[in-house]
């Protein structure tokens, strides 16, 4: 594991609870949408906060699909349920939030549970594809196939 | 019956999001590190490459299977309910999968972390 893979999956957390947060104020601003006016899901690109929001998950999207071509699965999950802690530390540090002894309990579990991921291996041997210059250029490898 | 309902939005949430996990994650693997390709064949490479591996558009089309179910379930249930539960049960469902399909060597360590994590988010729900 470099820097630029830690900074990674820092975007992945950083990104999903950003644009989360922006998508939730957008739609809170808009009002409920049912599914008899659902051409307000058309108009509420529109909105400043949905349009930062939209693109804020595309960030999102790229990091997560670059951290799976080089992690697995089970190694990048986790890091996307930091999200969640971010907010709730935002909304303390940040708005002076009151946050229960259950949340902090919550964030203390997810914490832990990505502790122990990072500490171990983040990379199953052989099952991804190999993309350094040495090895043949546009076939899949045979273990990745597998 | 409304719990029902809720209920087999969350199965379906929960189904459908650990798919496109899999698929996506499948995906990547077969691409490779984008960033060893980026740096030596270029952007549209990467794109091109991620974009012609078939299971990527399999991956996002479970992913949307995933947030309109998400839509429907949230007009059944509360958010309070349907959100965390998906969202934990997602955590584990992918360990499962992960396994399974994807050959990944969960550990205990893993283990541990998925029950931890999918744990936390239903108490930060609460």
């Amino acid at each position: 594991m470099t820097f630029r893979k830690y900074l990674v999956l820092a975007g992945i957390t950083v990104f999903a609870a950003a644009g989360d947060s922006l998508l939730d104020r957008g739609m809170k601003n808009l009002g409920s949408v049912s599914l008899h006016n659902l051409s307000r899901l058309v108009v509420a690109v529109l909105n400043p906060s949905v349009t930062a929001g939209i693109l804020l998950l595309l960030a999102f999207f790229a990091c997560y699909m670059s951290a799976l071509s080089w992690a697995d699965l089970t190694y990048v999950l986790p890091a996307t349920s930091l999200g969640y802690v971010l907010v709730a530390l935002v909304a303390r540090f940040g708005f002076h939030e009151q946050i229960s002894p259950t949340r902090w309990l919550g964030i203390a579990l997810i914490a832990a549970g990505v502790g122990f991921v990072a500490a171990g291996p983040s990379v199953t041997p052989g099952r991804h594809r190999e993309n350094s210059p040495d090895v043949s250029r546009d076939t899949v490898s045979p273990e990745v196939e597998s | 019956m409304k719990d029902v309902y809720a209920w087999a939005a969350i199965g379906l949430i929960t189904l459908a999001s650990t798919a496109g996990d899999v698929l996506l994650s499948y995906s990547m693997k077969r691409v490779g590190d984008v960033a060893e390709l980026w740096k030596r064949r270029g952007a549209l490479a990467v794109i091109g490459r991620v974009l012609g591996t078939p299971t990527f558009a399999l991956g996002v089309m479970a992913m949307g299977i995933a947030f309109y179910s998400l839509l429907f379930g949230l007009s059944w249930g509360n958010l309070s309910l349907v959100v965390p539960a998906s969202a934990s049960l997602t955590f584990v469902a992918n360990a499962v999968a992960a396994r399974i399909f994807l050959h990944e060597r969960v550990g205990r360590r893993r283990w541990i972390a998925a029950l931890l994590v999918a744990g936390g988010v239903v108490l930060m729900a609460v």
